[in-house]
């Protein structure tokens, strides 16, 4: 019975996830995946610890990243019930999925409240 | 009552290779594994940053490391394939209305006591979008944010 009514949050994590994932995620992996490691562009330390700490960016980020592990987490559920055909073990996958989640959320929440 | 037994024809786990639509179909699903690859990456990013200018520098001394870098390449190819199949997918999961459109009144079902019971209502009608203004002003917002991202961390 609870399940009819933690779907919809799930739905709506899911697809929120899915918006911010499709117009953030890009910019980000050509910036920070390989952009700056690969010394395409190289900004200075201190501005991006300062852009990194300030608390909008912190705000925006937890939202971002609590989000994004939501999409995740919903969307492999499905991956593997149906694209591997576990439907019989949805409820110990979908466990794990939200589970890791959630975990996911309390490391990021750390994060930004420690920096 | 126990459920009723049905025959059920068993599908092989490899069933999404026998055609190419399903392919796309599994590889957009797969997209997610990329995002919570690169959420984290982020993350250990952020950690990095904040505890010191020398393990920010560590930190991308490993994101160069030739495998991060053929990982992070795969996941932009990933995030791509998301951003282009959630965009075409936004006008048949939403509906979104222009100017054009006006309230009306109606009737619908609700639920009082356990019974269905027909009440008055507004709704929104006509004036709706089509599909290629809400795919086009999404690319319009992608170019936006990453404009401003690029920028505030380059300036």
């Amino acid at each position: 019975m609870t399940k009819r009514h933690v779907e919809p949050i799930v739905w709506l994590l899911f697809s929120g996830g899915g918006v911010v994932a499709s117009v953030f995620l890009p910019i980000l992996i050509v910036l920070f995946g390989l952009a700056i490691p690969l010394g395409w562009v190289q900004p200075e330390y201190d501005h991006l610890h300062a852009v990194v700490s300030h608390w909008l960016t912190r705000l925006v980020f937890l939202g971002l990243v609590v989000l994004m592990l939501f999409h995740w987490a919903h969307r492999f559920r499905f991956t593997l019930d149906d694209g591997l055909q576990l439907r019989s073990f949805d409820r110990p996958i979908a466990v794990l999925c939200y589970g890791g989640a959630l975990v996911g959320s309390m490391a990021a929440l750390l994060i930004v409240l420690t920096i | 009552m126990s459920a009723p037994v049905t025959y059920r024809q068993p599908v092989s786990r490899l069933w999404w290779l026998k055609k190419r639509t399903y392919v796309l179909f599994v590889m957009r699903e797969l997209s997610s594994v990329f995002v919570a690859w690169f959420v984290v990456f982020l993350m250990m990013m952020v950690f990095a940053i904040g505890r010191g200018e020398e393990s920010y520098q560590k930190f991308m001394d490993w994101a160069a490391s030739p495998v991060i870098v053929v990982i992070n390449v795969v996941a932009l190819a990933f995030s791509l394939l998301h951003t282009v199949t959630w965009f075409a997918l936004t006008p048949q999961a939403m509906v979104v209305r222009g100017p054009g459109s006006r309230q009306v009144r109606a009737m619908k079902e609700v639920r009082v006591a356990g019974q269905w019971v027909p009440a008055a209502t507004v709704v929104r009608v006509g004036g709706r979008l089509p599909a290629s203004v809400v795919i086009a002003s999404q690319y319009v917002g992608l170019v936006a944010v990453s404009a401003f991202i690029t920028w505030l961390v380059l300036r």
